[in-house]
């Protein structure tokens, strides 16, 4: 067995290459600047480094998410010594122009470069993300430079599995996959369950539209995953995990894929980890195409290769998951959160937020807003500042009208409720919820209807056909709102659907179901008069 | 005597005695108290998808299975307030709405589950719009047809094949709306390997989806109670019928 | 006493529900001796008459003819009772709405299949067009009581029309709404 991995050389050593050369250039490789065309920013850097024989003076390092995804792709340059300039909307040729222009004039180009002293990036507070834009996701070592298994290491070398919990009940940190469900009383709940054999699961099956938190950790930091993994194991007496990605991911699966097979090699993973007594086996699942998979039974029937529907609880999995054993599913943002916890202490992470929803809450930005990407605040920010300050407002003069959160299972938040701190009961007293952390603003031009039928036509789809109100019962609801969509509805419409929605809501099986209405009801609750406007003039007797 | 142990709870305020581990619906039919259901059936697993045995529990707002619920100290059921009656009358029409049920022409009519629950429930109309889904029968094999216009997607005949014959002939394939059984692998019933001609999946169709051959109209009767006495008989190791073992 | 205005209609359906309406057999006197017919299928009058108290509607609504025909009642009609299981739900009527477009099916029927010059049969005033699906009375007007059955027997319309004639509508529990 080759000896683990020695984390304070390595960090040693990867600090030194930094200042090796004079400039470093940060090219961020994350999805969304790829597809900007990032990989050939990369390239022509690396091209020009290699032509122009400037190894010595400039190193290229593609790192994970910088966060304004609407600015890409984006680009650091980094001198010995501190100085940092951002650049944005970086095409092939401008990035050599200002690689150049750095390097051999010492000069930078103002007309392209980014101002990160705009609300965007100072009102955030990073700790999931806050190896995004940093670290090459691809090399374990700038994974540890930045402190990477450092908590792993004090968790199995200085602490007692209980003494983990008890830090993580300490941080107050709730479960990020929407319901908020305490993440200690799970993890106690697992440790205290009887059998030799448990299970942690890593949800990375994130469906919501619009929603890339997960897929961002999983792509540009697999080691935080795993650390997180490899602690909830250890706390809770789990030797197996899997990491549940969803199909749609092949970046996020080729990354873990090879970050597993690393910290296996470096003995932060399979047998006696870091020449402890603790032993953890890891593997990738890989979903197909199910939004219902994200619901934690429906998850564990597709794990075991059955057909991913989900089944009535109790039994909880904590009692009774895969394969018949205790099993614990942790959402991938929540477990991103463990390291940081177990280096800094559980009061460090109940700091910040408020006194119900602790830590920070990663928000996937996105709609009629100037600033769409990823962004990461403290719990409680006002939705207002996200909205106004960091997304800097609605565009082209355009009004707020409501922001979405939780996807098709969330709701709308009206203008009025701008103010609300982003919270989990707050959210839910609005009739929203927090959800993964999808956040779709909506300038009034939008017709809620639309979106409400928008949204039903995704549970309709994803609907897995097991129980009836939701099976049948969104095609029903689906149909109402596009005949009050089209103008053909009536009240009976109205009413028959406001009926629908409560029976879906209280009788359906799963979170999928029970949560379909929601946008509907939440849309009918604030904007009910945009559906009355929209129905068809009565018949007489009609 | 039956000597297990025993919980009080509570059905509609009065107070009763369930077994421990015993379900809600199972206590509930001992004691007499009717709650409508489906896709159940005694002697196998519970599926709880139908959503028509639905009860209230406490405070709690959602709805449970009553055939899924276990009986546990002190719990207090309502097996019958308005809204259980509208949510249920709700799930039958949504049932009737998604199919092609045409009572006049079917091979169960007058004694279908379906139609049965439709009057306990009160459905005299169906509110919401017919989907008239297109869908094809399959009269392949040689004994039995299946016309999925009738089919409820309750799984008895899945579970059954699977857990009573051990055969699982039958599954679901797709999801949602398009959710719909199959067998085998998607082959006609009538070139399946593994349908062993038992007929079990027949005997507890609650609809007109399975049945015989070459019946008509209304002739078409069930018998989902055989598949209690095969579930009892191999659990007690009895092999001949009552009358039989006399 | 004023004599309560009764009227049947028969729209896209079998007339089965006529027929079990005439098994009322000799319950059927006691019903003259208290209300008229003013307008039915098997009675010879050829408008349908104004304020009439109750409308027993046969049949689904398959074409434009019985959409007119279901409006006009409404209009005239105090109460309109759903008869049968094809006003309540469309039935056999409505058995070709899964396969879509009915001019696929004329065209099949009387152009493809039969004879060599075929051609799809069409009058105006004289053959009604078909409607793109058949649907159920109460989705295209409102109705008041339904009387599922197919047909419904004779001793279920006797009770609706008992319950009519006291004034209440007609049972909507039990036995009384079963379909087939």
């Amino acid at each position: 067995m080759a000896a683990p991995i020695d984390l304070h050389e390595v960090s040693e050593r990867e600090r030194e290459a930094r200042f090796r050369t004079r400039w470093r250039v940060k090219a961020c490789g994350s999805t969304a600047c790829i597809s900007a065309g990032a990989g050939a920013v990369i390239n022509a850097v690396e091209d020009m480094v290699e032509r122009e024989d400037m190894q010595l003076e400039v190193q290229v390092i593609p790192t994970g998410c910088m966060g304004l995804c609407s600015a890409g792709p984006l680009m650091r340059m980094m001198r010995r010594g501190g100085q940092e300039t951002d650049y944005q909307k970086v095409t092939p040729e401008l990035s050599r122009e200002i690689v150049r222009s750095h390097v051999i004039n010492e000069e930078p180009l103002p007309e392209h470069q980014l101002d990160t002293g705009i609300p965007f990036f100072t009102s955030q507070e990073r700790i999931v993300l806050a190896n995004g834009g940093i670290i090459n996701p691809d090399r374990i070592e700038s994974y540890v430079a930045h402190g990477g298994y450092s908590a792993l290491e004090k968790a199995l070398t200085t602490m007692k599995p209980k003494a983990v919990i008890d830090e993580i009940r300490t941080a107050g940190i709730r479960g990020r996959g929407g319901a908020g469900y305490p993440v200690a009383s799970k993890w106690s709940l697992l440790s205290a369950a009887a059998g030799d054999t448990k299970y942690v699961v890593a949800n990375g099956d994130e469906g919501d539209p619009g929603a890339y938190m997960d897929r961002t950790i999983m792509e540009d930091d697999p080691h935080r995953l795993i650390e997180g993994i490899a602690i909830a194991a250890y706390a809770t007496g789990a030797s197996d995990a899997y990491i549940y990605v969803r199909a749609e991911y092949p970046r996020a699966i080729e990354r873990l894929d090879r970050a597993i097979r690393v910290a296996r090699r470096n003995r932060l993973l399979g047998r006696r980890i870091l020449d402890t007594k603790f032993s953890l086996n890891v593997e990738i699942r890989i979903g197909a195409g199910a939004f219902v998979c994200g619901e934690e039974t429906a998850l564990m029937a597709s794990i075991e290769g059955r057909r991913g529907t989900p089944r009535l609880r109790p039994p909880y999995p904590t009692d009774s998951g895969l394969w018949g054993h205790p099993t614990m599913i942790n959402n991938v943002e929540t477990l991103a959160n463990i390291a940081p916890i177990i280096n800094n202490g559980g009061e460090w992470f109940a700091s910040i937020g408020t006194a119900k929803s602790t830590g920070t809450k990663v928000f996937a930005l996105a709609g009629d807003i100037t600033n769409t990407g990823l962004i990461e605040v403290p719990m409680g920010t006002p939705l207002r500042d996200i909205v106004e300050k960091i997304g800097g407002g609605v565009p082209d003069g355009g009004t707020f009208k409501a922001a979405q959160t939780g996807g098709p299972s969330g709701g709308c938040i009206p203008s009025k409720f701008l103010d609300t701190p982003v919270d989990y009961e707050s959210l839910r007293e609005l009739g929203s919820i927090m959800g993964s952390g999808g956040l779709i603003v909506m300038d009034d031009s939008q017709s809620m209807p639309d979106v409400a039928k928008f949204f039903m036509e995704f549970s309709m789809d994803e609907s897995c056909g097991k129980c009836t109100p939701c099976r049948a019962g969104t095609v029903q609801m689906h149909n109402i709102l596009q005949r009050i969509v089209d103008g053909h509805g009536t009240r009976g419409d109205l009413r028959d659907l406001e009926h629908l929605c409560t029976v879906v809501r209280d009788t359906s099986l799963c979170g999928l179901g029970q949560a379909a209405p929601n946008p509907v009801l939440s849309t009918l609750q604030y904007f009910r008069s945009e559906y009355e406007a929209l129905l068809a003039k009565e018949v007489a007797h009609g | 005597m039956d000597r297990r142990p025993t919980v009080t709870v509570h059905f509609d305020g009065v107070e009763h005695e369930a077994f421990v581990g015993e379900s809600v619906l199972e206590c509930a039919r001992r004691l007499g108290i009717p709650i409508p259901s489906l896709c159940f059936l005694e002697g196998i697993s519970v599926w709880g998808g139908c959503r028509v045995c639905v009860v209230e529990v406490a405070e709690d707002h959602r709805l449970r299975p009553a055939c899924a619920t276990t009986c546990v100290a002190d719990m207090e059921i309502k097996t019958e307030t308005p809204r259980l009656r509208a949510y249920r009358k709700s799930v039958l029409e949504l049932l009737f709405a998604e199919g092609n049920h045409v009572c006049a022409v079917c091979v169960s009519n007058g004694a279908c589950e379906l139609q049965d629950m439709a009057v306990q429930t009160g459905m005299d109309h169906v509110r919401y719009d017919p989907q008239s889904p297109k869908r094809q029968i399959d009269a392949s094999h040689p004994k039995y047809v299946f016309d999925p216009n009738r089919c409820i997607l309750c799984t008895r005949c899945v579970r059954v094949c699977d857990e009573i014959e051990g055969a699982h002939v039958w599954d679901i394939s797709y999801r949602g709306e398009s959710a719909h059984l199959i067998t085998e692998m998607n082959k006609p019933w009538g070139e399946s390997m593994s349908c062993t001609w038992c007929g079990k999946c027949v005997a507890v169709c609650p609809t007109g989806a399975l049945s015989y051959q070459g019946r008509a109209v209304g002739e078409m009767e069930h018998d989902p109670a055989m598949i209690k006495r095969l579930a009892l008989a191999r659990n007690r190791h009895e092999w001949l019928y009552p009358e039989e073992a006399k | 006493m004023t004599r309560a205005r009764i009227a049947t209609a028969w729209l896209g359906g079998c007339s089965g529900c006529h027929m079990s309406f005439l098994d009322m057999d000799e319950w059927l006197f006691e019903l003259a001796e208290v209300a008229d017919v003013v307008y039915s299928p098997i009675a010879d009058v050829k408008e349908f008459p104004q304020d009439v108290d109750v409308t027993f509607v046969e049949g689904a609504l398959a074409n434009e003819d019985n959409l007119r025909e279901a409006l006009h009642i409404r209009e005239n009609s105090r109460l309109v009772v759903a008869f049968g299981d094809c006003a309540v739900s469309g039935n056999v009527t409505a058995m070709r709405n899964p396969l879509g477009d009915p001019i696929e099916i004329v065209k099949a029927v009387y152009v493809d299949a039969p004879d060599r010059d075929g051609q799809i049969p069409e009058k105006e005033g004289i053959v009604p067009p078909l409607l793109p699906r058949v649907l159920p009375v109460h989705k295209a007007i409102r109705v008041d009581a339904f009387l599922p059955g197919c047909p419904p027997p004779a001793d279920r319309i006797q009770a609706a029309l008992e319950a009519l004639l006291e004034g209440a509508l007609p049972p909507n529990r039990g036995e009384a709404i079963r379909w087939g």
